[in-house]
């Protein structure tokens, strides 16, 4: 394995892997990366504050302050807004990928990445695994808060499964739309503004927390066709938790949901590998 | 088409929209030496080197590095060289030993090699006892090592330091200088851009000057030094009232015109033989009776080079602002 050729005191001269084929390090580069992002998580005390705590204030707060307030046809109130915090968090979780990729501009970190021999991809597929494993940690925490606070999903562990895995389809597919942003942009503080602000029209606008019936009607077109009502009609249907959706509702909200999960990957998969190879340090 | 420089550059053009930051630059780095470039802020020179990193494509003329083009073999060169840029580029909240590490990784080096090609390198940087700790509890000279040692883990064959001192304190210069030096005298290959002249004058075997987008005058700090003209030889007087009487003397001791400032009671003349002449001036002085309270060799520094070499582009199109800023630096 090592061939290593001695050297003078200037050190080692070990010789890199050779013959694998591209896409393979396109992986192996990206897993190396991902763990520098998970790593950075764990040592950045705000960061767990946005993993962690974010997310539980959120559903303690649409459970006691809004739901009393909202109706929802034929069930609890709380089984309807989970699966709707689940896609919103997700899909802001994603953010983390712009903030990062904007501060490693600004740093300058994106030059030495560009000048090594590794998969032009990795940088980003790093992030967006990094973001996966990310939101996994928080889905495991607002399921156990959401549990303690009345959620009770139905269903089998299959569909519990397929629930979770739809999620991380989210997760990833938000987070190349991210990747794509946090490359535009010029600083890490438009990062953070520009990669939320589209996101609270996108799923407040959405059945996510509210029954699309309950809005005027020039909004209800939007928000049906929205993909965070799509997803979070989806959940539910895997979830069991709202008697109004047939297993027919179920199956169309999930292919839609597939769909555009593999939509905005085709779309921002590509775009955001093009802007990367073009991209230095600001 | 391989040359036999580990860097050559034939008429690089680049444009930022509107600004010309290349302007037909050509350039040599020959197998095994530094060339430090050097020029004011906006001269240039980080477009230069991220041309040759093969992070920008040029608009016009071609380079190669380590005999491989820049834009045709990109993946080819980016296995043969390593790069700090003019920002320290680690990651503060992975340690130092998990920041070389990773590159190793990235570099395609097996897991065990990176680790230990890390220790190792953390060993020559002197950055053992902090190897377990994230870097942004570094200090700025640390951080530069290990952003060096980062630039070294494949030991390139050409290695690009883009202002590899700026930012640090003299001791951390120093410091840094030393490495540099060492990796000279070990043989490796090295393009350096710089703003301080002491720099380039320490580490270089070549100095290119470089001014908006083109290399302006190339060769060895002596040569650019001659070029301004060779050593002066200065003398000052004790008396007010011999003044005029030296210049006689100086005069015909030199057999040239001199140039007398009375305010410093100093006249100064070319050398042609240095320090041999000093001898020969004093004992003339002294026959004459005139008491000298100061007597100097005057190399020209290359300060004064750079002035001479870009004065006229100062008032013509450029703002004087970005190069007397870049002037003030000195020892």
């Amino acid at each position: 394995m090592a061939t290593a050729r001695a050297m003078s005191t200037v050190g080692t001269r070990y010789q890199p892997i050779t013959g694998r084929p591209r896409i393979v390090w396109a992986f192996l580069d990206a897993l190396v990366l991902a763990k520098r992002s998970v790593l950075e998580t764990v040592r950045v005390p705000e960061l767990i504050m946005f993993v962690a705590i974010q997310p539980i204030m959120f559903v303690l707060l649409f459970r006691y302050v809004f739901g009393g307030a909202i109706q929802v046809p034929g069930g609890q109130y709380v089984n309807f807004l989970m699966p709707g915090i689940f896609v919103q968090t997700v899909a802001f979780g994603g953010v983390t990928t712009a903030i990062g990729l904007a501060q490693d501009m600004q740093r300058g970190i994106i030059d030495r990445f560009r000048s090594l021999p590794m998969s032009s991809s990795a940088v980003l597929t790093g992030r967006t695994i990094a973001d996966l494993a990310r939101n996994l940690f928080t889905v495991a925490i607002m399921l156990t808060v959401g549990f303690l606070v009345g959620f009770r999903p139905g269903g089998t562990p299959f569909e519990f499964l397929l629930g979770i895995l739809l999620l991380l389809g989210v997760s990833f597919a938000f987070s190349w739309i991210s990747a794509f942003i946090g490359l535009l942009v010029r600083s890490v503080e438009a990062a953070q503004s520009g990669g939320f602000i589209w996101l609270f029209p996108l799923t407040f606008a959405s059945s996510a927390f509210v029954p699309v019936a309950t809005m005027p009607g020039w909004l209800q077109t939007f928000a049906r066709h929205n993909p965070i009502s799509v997803l979070a009609d989806a959940l539910r249907g895997l979830f069991h938790v709202n008697p109004a959706l047939t297993t027919a509702d179920t199956r169309w909200a999930l292919i839609q949901s597939v769909a555009w999960i593999v939509g905005i990957l085709l779309v921002f998969v590509p775009l955001s590998v093009m802007r990367y190879r073009n991209t230095t340090a600001r | 088409m391989a040359t036999d420089y580990a860097v050559h550059a034939e008429g690089l053009v680049k444009n930022y929209g509107r600004v010309r930051a290349l302007d037909g630059l050509d350039l040599d780095v020959a197998e095994g030496s530094l060339l430090a470039l050097l020029g004011p802020n906006g001269a240039g020179k980080t477009t230069a080197v991220r041309i040759f990193t093969t992070l920008l494509e040029p608009d016009a003329g071609r380079a190669t590095v380590a005999g491989f083009d820049v834009v045709r073999d990109a993946n080819r060169i980016k296995s043969q060289i390593g790069l700090a840029g003019q920002n320290v580029a680690i990651d503060e909240y992975l340690t130092g030993q998990e920041n070389l590490e990773m590159i190793g990784r990235l570099y395609h080096l097996a897991s065990r090699d990176a680790k230990r090609r890390a220790y190792e390198l953390l060993m020559q940087f002197d950055l053992t006892d902090a190897a377990g700790r994230i870097a942004k509890t570094y200090s700025g000279g640390m951080r530069r090592r290990l952003d060096l040692a980062a630039s070294l883990v494949l030991l390139p064959r050409v290695l690009f330091l883009d202002e590899p001192t700026t930012g640090l304190d003299p001791r951390s210069r120093r410091q840094v200088w030393g490495m540099i030096s060492s990796l000279v005298s070990e043989g490796s290959t090295i393009l350096l851009t710089t703003q301080y002249l002491e720099e380039a004058d320490e580490l270089a075997n070549r100095i290119a000057v470089v001014d908006a987008g083109r290399v302006i005058a190339e060769g060895t700090s002596d040569e650019l030094k001659d070029r301004v003209g060779g050593n002066r030889i200065e003398i000052a007087v004790a008396k007010d009232a011999d003044l005029a009487r030296a210049a006689e003397v100086a005069r015909r001791h030199f057999s040239i015109e001199v140039a007398v400032d009375p305010a410093q009671r100093r006249i100064s003349a070319p050398s042609k033989n240095g320090t041999g002449q000093l001898a020969t001036v004093v004992r003339d002085f002294d026959a004459a009776g005139i008491d000298i309270v100061d007597l100097q060799l005057h190399r020209p520094s290359l300060d004064d080079v750079f002035l001479t070499l870009t004065g006229h582009q100062a008032e013509e199109e450029k703002a004087a602002a970005p190069a007397s800023r870049w002037r003030r630096r000195s020892r």
